[in-house]
């Protein structure tokens, strides 16, 4: 069995799937990558048009939705993943129709149900950002999303914040998302110590959002499981109402 | 240096007056279940502050009472003219009141909604002087969010009765969401508690809303630049379990409203015992948490399941059943509907199966156009087979062999469900 590796960007994927369409190949990570002697390995070279290709075909088979969804799936970077999106890619080239509500097929429900969990992930991470104030005037927030999903976010943050400079960085991935009141870059950083970096009303504002919080509970209905449902803790560390 | 330290020291002062307010006005407010942020579609194209586009809600925490935060939801004041039973606010409760000023509440949310911990603002008030004293400061301060600092986040603003036609008006252009609480779901109920309010003045605004909204979308369909008003349109609240309403009265009532004045939402909020009055609950009774979420998902069966009222609760069935969801206890007292074939039926007749919800019923008549579904495909698209399965039949027939009557499929579906507020009925002792 032949083992194509990509680099991990999403344009290496899709020249990865145009590679091996046609052989029995699988798809893997490089770096992720354990070596397998019995298995012979060729090492994709990322290329822009051969990513196209692929792309401009898939469209043509799916909707803007389902695009998406092929997207979003991939950046769950689960493990599987690249196996499952190129039996997908496979079953919608291989069929005149388009397949993408097929949730009969068992790709088809994986890939739907894949893309809805990095669905939830950009949603929390709209719901859970906390910006803090820095001397020069950038919101700036820390975060450890489960999946890739800053990409998804910059429109969501861009059009919210159209008059303030943000950033959201990941420090599992170590990149961020700088938005300079013009357009969003990606950006890489040391993080140092973040002492004495705040606007002197920073800490005043969140005192005042932890007082809000505080009040806005009502202790006769108390429901920590529900609460636990929504907001897991592993987020909570992030969150200044919960410290 | 002695001017600096004066004005060091009346900041400070000032913060902990603000802290203070905060912590007073934000526990008088949080009775008001709504904390909803979506519906409206106010777009960011101003290079302003926020944006409401594409009109889905988000909820920024959770209290440890498991209720979403999405909201600065807070009273402008707690002082009140008024004296209802069932308000902690009521004029005769010996509280801290306080009041926040226009641009303290600006402030708030501006600042609130830059670090990105609120979609918006939801501003309610005591009565302070007179209602449209009141409501002119309210409309005020949305007024300024909107048009100084260019905010198109959430505002959801309750419109106060008896406040002028004007004053309403004005609130409709600035706010994406006006409400009116009923307050009690009986006019009994109301005389009763808050013998002050009158349901007619209630509905006046809300009358008055409706009667906008549809007028506004008319001029739409023939004039270019019409204002947008309450884009996310009116809601309202009823206490449960302070009077002695039953469910059927509740529901009705919610059905009647959504109906009349086109309402987007009724919010059920289960009384909260705060006072030792003999005419309510007294302060060691339980929050009706469980009959408050039969409510809702009643609410939902009849906005989005195709079920009218008198199906879910009549005079045969005026409460809801708490043990089992209502749709499953609607579909045991209809057995003759069942079975249902998964691969034919229409939609909205998938949507009435108990164990299936509007989800997995998209899914299922996307799916099945590509091949007949079978158990197991049901399963991994969502659906709750140890309910649904006594109600359908698929490609491979029925699941259960054996024809049971709505007893005994209460009774085994009770006994397999883990209830997240009931323990199973077991009689104390067991003998055989």
């Amino acid at each position: 069995m032949e083992i194509y590796l990509y680099d991990g960007s999403f344009e290496g994927f899709l020249t990865a799937v145009f590679d091996s369409y046609k052989k029995q190949g699988v798809i893997r990570k490089e770096n992720a990558f354990v070596p397998d002697m019995f298995a012979t390995t060729i090492s994709v070279q990322t290329d822009l048009e051969k990513a196209d290709r692929v792309w401009m075909g898939l469209s043509k088979k799916l909707s803007a939705d389902g695009l998406h969804q092929f997207f979003a799936a991939f950046l769950s970077e689960i493990d599987v993943i690249e196996d499952q999106l190129l039996n997908y890619a496979r079953y919608i080239f291989e069929n005149q129709l388009t397949i993408e509500h097929d949730f009969g097929n068992a790709f088809v429900l994986f890939v739907a149900q894949t893309a809805r969990k990095v669905h939830r992930e950009k949603h929390r991470m709209e719901a859970f950002v906390r910006f803090q104030l820095t001397k020069d005037g950038i919101y700036f927030s820390l975060v450890a999303p489960d999946y890739n999903v800053l990409p998804l976010i910059i429109r969501h943050f861009k059009e919210r914040y159209a008059d303030q400079r943000w950033m959201i960085y990941d420090r599992v991935r170590n990149y961020g998302i700088y938005y300079d009141l013009e357009k969003v870059d990606t950006i890489w950083m040391e993080m140092d110590k973040q002492e004495g970096i705040w606007d002197p009303n920073e800490n005043d504002y969140q005192a005042l959002w932890q007082t809000y919080y505080k009040g806005a509970n009502i202790a006769g209905r108390v429901n920590r499981k529900l609460q636990l449902q929504h907001m897991p803790k592993r987020y909570w560390k992030y969150l200044p109402e919960l410290r | 240096m002695l001017n600096i330290l004066v004005f060091l020291a009346k900041v400070i002062v000032m913060q902990e007056r603000v802290h203070e307010k905060l912590s007073i006005l934000a526990d008088a407010a949080k009775y008001d279940v709504s904390c909803a942020s979506s519906g409206s579609d106010r777009k960011n194209t101003n290079k302003g502050l926020g944006n409401t586009h594409p009109g889905m809600g988000i909820c920024h925490s959770y209290t440890p009472d498991g209720r979403c935060i999405s909201l600065l939801k807070i009273l402008l004041t707690n002082y009140c003219i008024y004296d209802c039973a069932y308000c902690v606010s009521r004029k005769r409760n010996d509280i801290k009141r306080a009041a926040f000023t226009v641009q303290e509440v600006v402030d708030l949310t501006i600042n609130f909604y830059r670090r990105n911990y609120i979609e918006g603002l939801f501003l309610s008030s005591g009565i302070f002087k007179n209602p449209d004293y009141t409501m002119e400061r309210m409309v005020r301060i949305a007024k300024d969010l909107r048009t100084i600092h260019k905010f198109n986040g959430y505002i959801h603003l309750k419109a106060i009765p008896g406040a002028s036609d004007e004053l309403m008006k004005e609130a409709g252009m600035y706010a994406d969401r006006l409400s009116v609480n009923l307050e009690l779901p009986t006019e009994e109920g109301l005389k009763l508690l808050a013998p002050e309010k009158k349901r007619a003045d209630m509905i006046q605004p809300m009358n008055f809303l409706k009667n906008e909204i549809i007028r506004l979308d008319d001029e739409r369909k023939v004039l270019k630049k019409v204002p947008t008003f309450v884009p996310a349109g009116q809601s309202t609240q009823v206490i449960v379990g302070a009077g002695k309403e039953t469910d059927k009265d509740i529901v009705h009532l919610a059905s009647r409203f959504y109906q009349q004045f086109k309402l987007k939402r009724v919010y059920y909020s289960g009384y909260v015992p705060i006072s030792n009055d003999a005419r309510l609950p007294g302060l060691q009774s339980q929050v009706p948490m469980m009959r408050e979420n039969r409510l809702y998902q009643a609410d939902w069966l009849m906005r989005f399941y195709g079920f009218n009222a008198h199906e879910l609760l009549n005079d045969a069935n005026p409460h809801l059943d708490t043990e089992i969801d209502p749709k499953l206890s609607w579909a045991l007292r209809n057995m003759h509907f069942f079975p249902i074939d998964i691969n034919t039926a229409d939609k909205m007749l998938i949507a009435r199966i108990p164990g299936i919800g509007m989800n997995s019923v998209n899914k299922i008549i996307a799916a099945r156009t590509f091949s007949a579904l079978g158990w197991d495909q049901l399963q991994q698209m969502g659906v709750q087979l140890n309910r649904a399965k006594y109600f359908i039949t698929c490609k491979k027939g029925a699941m259960e062999k054996k024809d049971y009557t709505s007893g005994q499929i209460r009774r085994q579906i009770l006994h397999q469900s883990h209830s997240k507020y009931l323990k199973l009925h077991t009689p104390q002792l067991s003998l055989f």
